[in-house]
């Protein structure tokens, strides 16, 4: 028998769109710029497309809440290195500031949860300072303590409204304006950061995952770095926690829940990480999911572990990475 | 004056001596060899004055500043680069792209004068002309392939590329020549005299000594973390304890 082997080949239209020579046909500008066309516009049309159906807008808004905390965990885990989870404790601090912001010192919320977004950021980054030198697992564990911690002085303290949360929170004038206020977030930050990798600076975060020894022995302060990379990924989940506290008008402890921390891992996995987009992906495959399989009551969580361990084994290289392939290349069986 | 003077260095890992109070000064522009058998120290001398580890004692002068102490990223910015013996290569990017993080740095940015000043955009093409130069044949397209799919003669010379893209004044080579073929070292050569041209001081960790010897104007030796001689190369071969280093006891 022949030995066969599968070759892949970059499509035409692939090799013709990259470089200098981009956009010399509509055909070639709808191939660049199509996915994210798509991916725009259709996030742009869903509230108006659930329009009869105001449950699942509530789903999409809560979707883009995690979208945000799985770029923020895919941006610090894939390019900068440091695994964080810590989603919960930046939707917790995000949704206290806001609530401290609104109810305590009377901002409108325009206002509340930019503010809640920016001192948000500037606590959790201050509180994982002296983290930034541990490595692996380590940082991991502290980014996953501290929401218990926040927990247990809000309930021993009773401060903050104690067991009971802040309430009283404004909500968002209009439907719309809820809807779109996160689904614009998510896709600033998505293309945001995209674009930040683009650049030199994104270049230098990679080499601090790659080979931080290196990055140093070039004259820069790795610390600094990655405190500029906690407090970008921070700023996009304490904003994700502010707007989900208007969206419940309260802010309580379950803004420190586990799920916040374990579901965008979730979903980095199966979209596949290190693109931000395959990120965002994975939480659109795995939140309405998780909706989907209330229908099965208790069960759902069974059903859930099944589909991510099947994930796991089968596209482990996660679904992003995937399509991508199938987009620029072909594949054909070559003779060896 | 020298522009490097390290007095008295002395660091120990658990019980052994790994340097035992080194001493030496480098003039500007000069090149100085280290040598030594394995495990003689050389690494962690260079480890000590780049900051990358604490020595126990002594002093690092660098232009009159003791630099001893100092965090390894602010010694390098401020001027002293290193490469790794275990080479350190931005293993995810291409080859240029390794560049593009030293030509970032504060240092080089503050410094600029590449043509073109170094600013975005213009950092690509930088990389590339330093790639050249160090021996990366620019039209087989070797600058763009990814560093983890390079042989080893092309990550040493991305060492030091990397090295030279930071300007600095010193640079620390530990042993850039090892597991390149001849031929690629005497292709080398003539760069590292071109460092020294342009006023760069050269410190050389090697055992190619013959490829050394060409280049260095004075060499030093260590042992078990001990400076035992130091000179013109043909001072320092004929001591007899250098002599005794290399050969072992067959000598005596
Ligand atoms: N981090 C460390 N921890 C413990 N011992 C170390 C460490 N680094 C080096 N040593 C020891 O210190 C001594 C000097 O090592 P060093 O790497 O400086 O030698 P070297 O002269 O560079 O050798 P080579 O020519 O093999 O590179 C060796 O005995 C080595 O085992
Ligand atoms: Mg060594």
């Amino acid at each position: 028998m022949e030995a066969r082997r599968k070759e892949r080949i970059d499509r035409g239209i692939k090799v013709r769109s990259e470089g200098i020579y981009v956009v010399s046909s509509l055909k070639e500008m709808l191939y660049v710029a199509g996915p994210r066309v798509f991916l725009m516009a259709g996030l742009l049309l869903l509230p108006l497309v659930l329009e009869m159906a105001p449950y699942w807008k509530r789903v999409v808004n809560i979707m883009c809440v995690y979208g945000l905390l799985a770029i923020s965990f895919d941006f610090l885990a894939n390019i900068v290195g440091l695994v964080c989870l810590g989603g919960a404790m930046f939707i917790g601090v995000g949704g206290y500031m806001t609530a401290i912001f609104n109810v305590y010192l009377h901002c409108p919320v325009y206002l509340a949860i930019p503010l809640a977004g920016l001192s948000g950021a500037s606590i959790c980054t201050i509180l994982l300072l002296p983290c930034l030198s541990l490595r692996g697992v380590y940082f991991a564990i502290v980014t996953l303590m501290y929401p218990l911690l926040f927990t247990r002085i809000i309930e021993a303290l009773n401060i903050l409204g104690g067991t009971n949360g802040i309430t009283g929170l404004d909500s968002f004038p209009n439907q719309y304006l809820e809807n779109y206020v996160i689904i614009i977030l998510l896709l600033v930050f998505l293309f945001g950061l995209r674009r930040l990798m683009d650049e030199d600076i994104g270049l230098v975060l990679r080499g601090v995952k790659d080979n931080d020894q290196s990055v140093r022995a070039s004259g820069i302060n790795v610390t600094h770095l990655k405190a500029l990379a906690v407090f970008i990924a921070s700023f996009i989940g304490c904003l994700g926690g502010a707007y989900l506290a208007h969206l419940y008008m309260w802010a309580g402890l379950s803004l420190f829940a586990l799920d916040f921390s374990i579901i965008p891992i979730a979903a980095v996995t199966i979209g596949g990480g290190g693109s931000m987009l395959g990120a965002v992906i994975g939480t659109f495959i795995l939140v309405p999911l998780s909706e989907f399989l209330r229908f099965f009551g208790t069960f759902r969580i069974v059903i859930y572990c099944l589909i991510l361990t099947g994930f796991i084994v089968f596209k482990s290289e996660g679904l992003l990475p995937y399509f991508a392939r199938k987009y620029d290349q072909f594949e054909r069986w070559a003779k060896i | 004056m020298s522009i490097l003077s390290v007095e008295n260095i002395s660091k120990t890992f658990g019980g052994l001596m790994a340097l035992m109070s080194v001493s030496f000064s480098v003039k500007q522009g000069e090149i100085y060899g280290i040598i030594g058998p394995n495990g003689s120290g050389k690494t962690t001398l260079i480890n000590c004055i780049t900051g990358f580890i604490k020595p126990e004692a002594g002093k690092v002068y660098f232009r009159g500043s003791n630099i001893r102490g100092w965090p390894a990223h602010k010694i390098a910015r401020a001027g002293i680069a290193r490469t790794f013996q275990v080479m350190r290569p931005y293993y995810s990017l291409p080859a240029y792209k390794n560049l593009i993080i030293p030509l970032w740095s504060p240092r080089a940015r503050a410094i600029g004068g590449w043509r073109g000043g170094g600013k975005h955009g213009d950092r690509d093409t930088v990389a590339v002309d330093i790639l050249e130069e160090i021996g990366f044949e620019r039209d087989s397209r070797v600058p763009y392939k990814m560093a983890s799919t390079l042989p080893t003669g092309y990550l040493k010379r991305l060492e030091l590329a990397r090295c030279i893209a930071l300007r600095p004044e010193i640079i620390f080579c530990d042993e850039v020549f090892s597991g390149l073929s001849a031929s690629e070292v005497a292709g080398m050569l003539p760069l590292i005299e071109k460092l020294k041209m342009e006023g760069i001081t050269l410190i050389m960790v090697e055992h190619r000594l013959k490829e050394l010897f060409k280049v260095a104007d004075r060499v030093m030796a260590l042992q078990f973390g001990e400076k035992i001689a130091e000179g013109h190369y043909k001072e320092v071969i004929a001591d007899p304890r250098v002599k005794e280093a290399y050969l072992g006891s067959e000598e005596v």
